[in-house]
């Protein structure tokens, strides 16, 4: 694909995907008229765009969608479930095209031109009657200005535009006249002159510079906002006014004024191009005059033009005072994109693996430096040391995305499904602004919709069976994001039914996932629906109940390193609680030992570290001050020979509300950790986070330590169960 | 060894072929495995290390040696004698790490070889290659590819893909892990 292209299809996705959360904004009820200038603009953007690079079918497409939007804009059609829904349609439409380009295609496709012509003329049914109701009609400004009509004001009933293109216009690529065919889009060009006085001589000329200006009058019943758009592209690269047809004289002077060109001048232009009369030509720059001896007398500065505006009443104080206070917030949200550049995650990814290496080298250095006891050594390494750890930090801040963007795709999805499902569902959305590790976010998407689709599918009852429980008809599903304790929480939650657990149980039984005897607790109960294979939905939807989603989800999420569980109350509803890592690439970790082995334990989960004395042979918890703490002995678990040493440390480590100890033979301390995954031989392993390069290259291991809390806790039940089948 | 080693690289060079291609020969690295000669197709084989420093994983069967650090990358070695459900090899002064790559579902990965001493690289006709024996060699057929005929003694050409079969690997492992021996039976 060309480079142009692919510019191209990322702008316009970014655009496609503003359109599509404006238009959820909108029919969620958001009346602001800046959103639906918003949805506008994207449109609008989408299709300059692609008229720029020359794809003809997303520029016709978009135009026809373009034009809804306007009316929509303009107040003269209504805001309804079906008119969101034909545009979102075209939205789809627009992907798909988008889709076609970014696979190299351009040509048109005959069976996805017909089914755009067919949205197409589903959008244009909006149109059309409007259209015809209001075409005879005068437009608004118009009416209101005649209405004033007092002395002072200009009797041409044209536009009059005033464009000077900046130098750099052809260079980057624009054709001054491009704007000026699309502007014939709009009405009718009464009369134009072309002025070329900032041309230089011709050795100083730059043939790839634009020195053209344009005075142009131009009829039509487009509105202001209408006709600036059609300079977008270039907005701010050239000067532009535009006066509205009968306006005041004194705007014609400020216009005079704010041009370069010499005042006489513009004026004659102003005077042949038929904007103004002779007359009023000369009245005004009378009145300049007298207002600015007046202003030297007084021994003032010139007016500014904002207070002559006020002066001549054209304007409320208010007006220019809110004009003033969006130019600053326009001028601001300019700035903040310009902050940002683009780079290509592969970059990122490569940078990310050096600083890995780089990690993995400065530890090898420093175990050198202590070995060799020289104190300068020592201390220059540690100055490096911290260093890398800074460089560090901010490489993998920079893969940090919000997850707000791929939470706002769920709009769309809880809107199109709740219309299939006949139900009646609102979606909220918290903590869009935490921020995760791209491929995470990339990761995430799955699992999320698969949770989102089953609450929807599942979870919310029927709209009868809700009124007859006394809950709210519209049912209610969230998603929420924060941090806690070193990892992500993503949590998926609906007010619906809740999970059955008797039926999960006895399904359970049936398939041999439990024995019919085993005794489990409610949340052990809910959390058997991750097991292979389980499904108790009785009819098979296009949505779910195949059986193969939630251990799907499972895998997924811990081939993220994170876990997943459901809390769920019968008749009340269910939360399913996503933790994930916060990267996947590199941690702070605490390095301990057992026998030769080495082992990671996540920095954040260490909470402390204590020496174990006095604990009971063969009971595995200990006083932490008062407190029970249960704990895992590492040498027990990896079945390690040889005896333990004298002294054993426990280190105290918390996941989610949970805490446990983890007993090993040595503390090493803290250890910047570069996570190696062990491959999909290790896939099943539990306990085993990943593993990690040493100073010393020797492999150490990383704990997964809430997965090895669960499995001592298995096997202590095991053992356990086995007895009791002894005694009896 | 640097000879093999660069033998190694210089085949796998060459693109892969389907093997024993009638008339052709084919080249073979041979080692020793518990007083016996194998032998494994050398355009899968990466690079033969000495053996060394190996991190042992908790909780895994006994044919998952560990992992070693390869160049800053982490690769799982393979006690093929174990895995043929013998004894677990003895490292001893000639004991290599063969790392053989592994073309699977998707992209390739490394996998280590834990062998007693590595002999040589040798060209077998295709002609020379006989089919497995039905029974009697001690090993799951499945994982001879053929028996090649090298001076008058027979070399056992282990099929990689099945033997170093990550798929069945890990499914023994996670039903070792669970001690359920019955799946892990089934799934060999």
């Amino acid at each position: 694909m060309d480079e142009i292209f692919s510019v191209f299809a990322i702008e316009a996705r970014e655009q496609l995907e503003a359109l599509e959360n404006g238009l959820m904004q909108i029919e969620q009820g958001d009346r602001d008229p800046e959103t639906i200038n918003a949805v506008f603009r994207a449109a609008h953007t989408i299709k300059g765009a692609s008229g720029v690079v020359e794809i003809a079918p997303i520029e016709k497409f978009t135009h026809v969608l373009e034009n809804v939007l306007d009316r929509l804009r303009n107040g003269e059609i209504e805001v309804g479930g079906d008119l969101i829904s034909a545009l979102l349609q075209g939205c789809d439409h627009i992907g798909a095209l988008l889709g076609k380009i970014e696979n190299g295609e351009v040509e048109a496709d005959p069976e996805m031109q017909s089914a755009g012509d067919a949205i197409a003329e589903r959008l244009r049914a909006f149109t059309a009657a409007p259209e015809a109701a209001t075409a005879g009609l005068p437009d608004q400004q118009e009416g209101e200005v005649e209405r004033d009509g007092a002395a002072g004001t200009a009797i041409h009933d044209c536009w009059h535009i005033s464009i000077r293109f900046g130098r750099d216009v052809l260079r980057n690529g624009m054709d001054p006249l491009a704007f000026l065919r699309y502007l014939l889009s709009l009405g009718e060009v009464a009369h134009i002159t072309t002025l070329c006085d900032a041309m230089p001589d011709a050795e100083e000329m730059d043939p790839e510079s634009c020195y053209l200006g344009f005075e142009i009058n131009f009829r039509s019943h487009a509105d202001k906002d209408k006709i600036e758009a059609v300079f977008d592209f270039c907005r701010d690269q050239c000067e532009l006014h535009i006066l509205p047809p009968h306006s005041k004289i004194g705007d014609y002077m400020a216009l005079i004024e704010a041009l370069p060109e010499e005042v006489m001048r513009l004026g004659e232009i102003l005077v042949k191009s038929g904007a103004l009369t002779r007359e009023e030509l000369d009245q005004g720059l009378a009145k300049q005059q007298t207002a600015a001896q007046q202003a030297a007398a007084a021994e003032q500065q010139a007016p500014h033009i904002g207070a002559i505006l006020i002066e001549a009443r054209m304007v409320q104080p208010e007006i220019v005072e809110a004009a003033a206070v969006k130019q600053k917030q326009v001028g601001e949200k300019k700035a903040a994109e310009a902050r940002l550049i683009r780079v290509q995650a592969d970059k990122l990814d490569h940078l990310i693996d050096l600083v890995g290496k780089l990690v993995i080298a400065g530890a090898s250095a420093n175990l050198l430096a202590q070995k060799s006891r020289q104190a300068t050594l020592v201390e220059a390494t540690s100055v490096l040391s911290r260093l890398v750890e800074n460089i560090r930090d901010s490489a993998l801040q920079l893969r940090m995305v919000q997850i707000g963007e791929t939470f706002n795709r769920f709009h769309r999805v809880v809107r199109d499904t709740s219309k299939e499902l006949g139900k009646e569902i609102e979606l909220t959305i918290r903590g869009a602004e935490t921020e995760l590790d791209k491929t995470v976010v990339e990761k995430i998407g799955d699992p999320l919709m698969h949770l989102v689709r089953n609450a929807m599918d599942h979870g919310i009852e029927p709209a009868e069976l809700r009124a007859a429980r006394g809950k709210p008809a519209v049912g209610q599903v969230e998603l929420q994001a924060y941090h806690d304790s070193g990892s992500i929480v993503i949590e998926v939650s609906d007010d619906g039914g809740g999970l059955p657990k008797e039926k999960i149980r006895r399904k359970a039984i049936d398939r041999g996932i439990i024995g019919a005897a085993q005794q489990l607790s409610e949340q052990e109960i809910a959390n058997l629906i991750f097991e292979p294979g389980f499904s108790t939905a009785e009819k098979v939807t296009n949505l779910s109940g195949r059986g193969v989603g939630m251990d799907v989800v499972r895998s997924n999420i811990r081939a993220l390193r994170g876990s997943v569980e459901v809390h769920s109350e019968e008749g009340r509803g269910s939360r399913f609680t996503i933790r994930l890592p916060l990267t996947l690439a590199i941690i702070d970790g605490f390095l301990v030992g057992v026998e030769k082995s080495s082992y990671v334990i996540p920095l954040e989960m260490v909470v402390e570290c204590l020496e174990l004395k006095e604990a009971a042979v063969d009971r595995n918890y200990l006083n932490l001050r008062g407190e029970v703490l249960p704990f895992v002995r590492l040498r027990e678990l990896f079945e390690e020979t040889g005896a333990a040493p004298a002294r054993e440390n426990v280190v105290v480590v918390k996941s989610g509300t949970q805490k446990a100890g983890v007993v090993v033979d040595v503390l090493h301390g803290e250890f910047q950790t570069v996570i190696k995954p062990l491959g999909a031989l290790f896939r099943h392993l539990r306990g085993i986070a990943g593993s990690t390069i040493l100073g010393s290259g020797d492999v150490a291991l990383i704990l997964d330590v809430q997965a090895l809390t669960q499995l001592a806790a298995s096997a202590e039940e095991r053992t356990l169960a086995a007895a009791d089948s002894r005694v009896r | 060894m640097a000879d093999l080693v660069q033998a190694a690289a210089a085949a796998s060079a060459v693109a892969a072929r389907p093997p024993f291609a009638a008339g052709e020969a084919n080249q073979y690295l041979t080692f020793q495995l518990g007083g016996e000669m194998f032998a494994v197709g050398i355009l899968n084989v990466k690079e033969i290390i000495e053996y060394g420093s190996l991190t042992e994983i908790p909780m895994m069967p006994a044919f998952i040696r560990g992992v070693i650090n390869l160049r800053g990358a982490v690769v799982p070695v393979i006690d093929l004698s174990a895995r043929f459900g013998g004894a677990p090899t003895q490292a001893a002064r000639r004991t290599c790490i063969v790392i053989v790559e592994m073309q699977q579902d998707e992209g390739s990965h490394d996998i280590g070889i834990m062998v007693d001493a590595v002999s040589a690289v040798l060209e077998i006709a295709a002609a020379d290659i006989e089919p497995p024996p039905a029974f009697g060699a001690n090993i799951r057929a499945d994982f001879i590819a053929g028996m090649g005929k090298v001076n008058g003694r027979f070399v056992i050409i282990l099929d990689a893909m099945r033997v170093l079969s990550v798929e069945e690997m890990a499914t023994i492992a996670d039903a070792g892990a669970r001690g359920d021996v019955s799946a892990a039976e089934a799934a060999a």
